[in-house]
């Protein structure tokens, strides 16, 4: 444990030096030929100085993108058009509801499948097949379509966080409802169950470890669906919109300080559902080697 | 009424949607609005000829992929039916016949931007990605401080949303494919990095000793034993990445490319309102991932054909 925490934290102190390197790499490069445009001349300590506190940094130094978090989270008010944290939360808005729909929905087409022989030829090579497509291709498309039918905002948004969530609910739940003990469904069938009772006495519980690992997936899917989904609409807020405008004004730390929250945000996403998995699978016994 | 009889009805019910939906004037739902009735009826007959297919299936291999295709086939048709039935702008929706269309007519355009995204983008930077995640993961293997160090960090890095260091990249690599190149190989490194460790790391340990009776050298060993225990987990990365790499380039292209590449061509017919052209290229990107995936999973199973996951139907 000791030795994975030292290399864990050299690793960190690893990257964050290189990173300072290569901001002043880029950061200089950047300097000298703007100062060589001007034919002025240069040394390499006016570099050095200069290159961490340039205005629009090619790669901005990690205390910048810290200054400029701790000014967009904590100096202005949530509320505030300006502040990462109002943009996070519409972001995860929409993360959410995807995410509900696309679990749901998973969910069912896993019933379905598992209960439907014709369904499950018909139905199981497309829903792969699905994922060989690159969905956010149609993201675009969803929110055009939707608006043009009145619908806007968050549902458009939710709806392609939904179509990148349902595929590993539903793989993995099609695996895990079949992952029942052979034994247990033949006492199931000696007792003379029905189909439901089989289904909710024993299946469901032999799915539930399968469909919390795929939650996990199914919510980093959902974020880089809500995310993406903000990309091409030019919508008012989100992350998404924060990197475009930040790409459009050639603001770096903002388009870093969005990456980082999104990266946070992510993070902390599957970390809650993992401990929903600890709280809600602690009777199974299982976790220590699950 | 006997089996045959009834089939025959199903498929006349089909064939009938068919001709009214090919020979019909668009909107004809409007018209004379119970000939709905007719497509329910096209739909529940294809669900019943499905189902006694699917019983079939165990007596003859080639049904098999018949199911899928008529599944497939009915959901165009009721696509095609409803569009052309209710008169829906092709704004909001095209009709699969002008999708067609879009994408008969517009074969250079479509080539070229298949050319840049796919040929030059999704290729360079998926070969990169996953040629170091492999390398770096048979390092990591023989080194525990490496391995301790990346693997919070591959972690880590599958929480969050990786499309988002595409404007970056853009603003790094300028707008040729070579940034699109770039966010792939960070999309695809990773994935390819923890499946070949976790293969690599799956190796029998009786099958060690046994290499080292034999006097196996380090490279023997891991050609011989490591590397065809670590392929089954390769393959899956590899399947992985190539539906992330499209996807990747795809988005990166919504940050700014020269005037040709799939992911500049939806942005701008969309905004055009072009939906049909729009429609026309993702059909071209899930050809091309849709033949990708198929053709890693045919030289999986050529590559694995000795794997018990591939043995099943010879056994049984």
């Amino acid at each position: 444990m000791k030795q994975k925490i030292f290399s864990f934290v050299s690793v960190f102190a690893i990257v964050i030096a290189v990173w300072y390197l290569a901001a002043l790499l880029m950061n200089g490069n950047q300097l000298i030929n703007n100062l060589e445009r001007k034919n002025q001349s240069w040394t390499y300590q006016q570099i050095i100085a200069g290159a961490y506190d340039v205005k629009r940094p090619m790669l901005p130094a990690p205390h910048q993108v810290g200054q400029e978090l701790i000014k967009s989270i904590i100096d202005r008010p949530v509320t505030s058009k300006r502040s990462l944290i109002y943009h996070a939360q519409i972001t995860l808005n929409s993360t959410l509801l995807g995410f509900v729909f696309g679990s749901l929905l998973g969910i069912l087409i896993a019933v379905g499948i598992v209960h439907n022989k014709t369904l499950e030829s018909s139905l199981m090579p497309w829903v792969i097949a699905s994922q060989t497509i690159p969905i956010l291709a149609i993201a675009p498309m969803i929110v055009v379509v939707l608006g043009a039918i009145n619908i806007t905002g968050v549902i458009p948004k939710a709806i392609i966080s939904m179509y990148l969530s349902f595929f590993p609910v539903t793989i993995a739940m099609v695996k895990g409802l079949r992952s029942s003990d052979k034994l247990h469904e033949e006492l199931m069938h000696t007792y003379s169950a029905t189909a439901k009772d089989i289904f909710w006495k024993l299946r469901w519980y032999s799915a539930q470890p399968y469909l919390f690992a795929s939650l996990k997936v199914a919510i980093a899917a959902a974020l880089v669906g809500a995310i993406v989904a903000e990309l091409p609409t030019g919508a008012q807020g989100g992350l998404g919109a924060r990197l475009l405008s930040g790409s459009y004004y050639g603001q770096t730390e903002q388009i870093w300080s969005a990456l980082i929250v999104a990266a946070t945000l992510g993070s902390i996403l599957v970390w809650l559902v993992g401990i929903a998995e600890r709280v809600l699978l602690r009777r199974r016994g299982e976790l220590d080697h699950a | 009424m006997p089996k045959t009889l009834k089939n025959c009805i199903y498929i006349a019910l089909i064939v009938l949607q068919l001709g009214l939906v090919v020979f019909s004037e668009t909107g004809f739902y409007h018209a004379f609005s119970p000939s709905v009735l007719l497509l329910i009826a096209a739909a529940y007959s294809m669900a019943k000829l499905l189902g006694q297919l699917t019983n079939l299936e165990t007596k003859y291999k080639y049904i098999k992929p018949i199911i899928p295709t008529l599944f497939a086939f009915m959901l165009i048709l009721t696509w095609e039916s409803i569009v052309q039935g209710y008169a829906i702008s092709p704004i909001l929706m095209p009709a699969p016949s002008n999708i067609f269309h879009a994408l008969i007519s517009n074969i250079p355009m479509l080539w070229a931007d298949f050319k840049q995204t796919y040929l030059k983008a999704v290729l360079a930077g998926y070969i990169i990605g996953c040629l170091s995640g492999f390398l770096v993961a048979q390092w990591a293997v023989r080194n525990k401080v490496l391995q301790d160090a990346l693997m919070p960090l591959g972690n880590f890095m599958s929480a969050i949303p990786i499309v988002g260091i595409a404007p970056i990249m853009v603003m790094w690599f300028g707008f040729d494919w070579q940034s699109k190149a770039a966010v792939i190989v960070i999309m695809t490194f990773f994935p390819m990095f923890i499946n070949t460790l976790t293969g690599l790391q799956s190796t029998d340990a009786l099958h060690k000793d046994l290499m080292h009776t034999y006097a196996a050298k380090k490279s023997q060993i891991f050609f011989k034993n490591q590397l065809p225990h670590a392929l089954p987990f390769i393959f899956n990365a590899l399947k992985l990445n190539s539906a992330l790499a499209l996807i990747g380039a795809i988005v990166a292209e919504f940050f700014g490319t020269p005037i040709v590449g799939m992911g500049f061509r939806i942005s701008t017919e969309v905004g055009r309102m072009n939906m049909d052209l729009v429609w026309a290229t993702i059909v071209v990107a899930a050809i091309a991932g849709s033949l990708s995936y198929g053709a890693l999973a045919l030289l999986e199973k050529s590559l694995l054909f000795w794997h018990p996951s591939y043995r099943e139907g010879k056994n049984s």
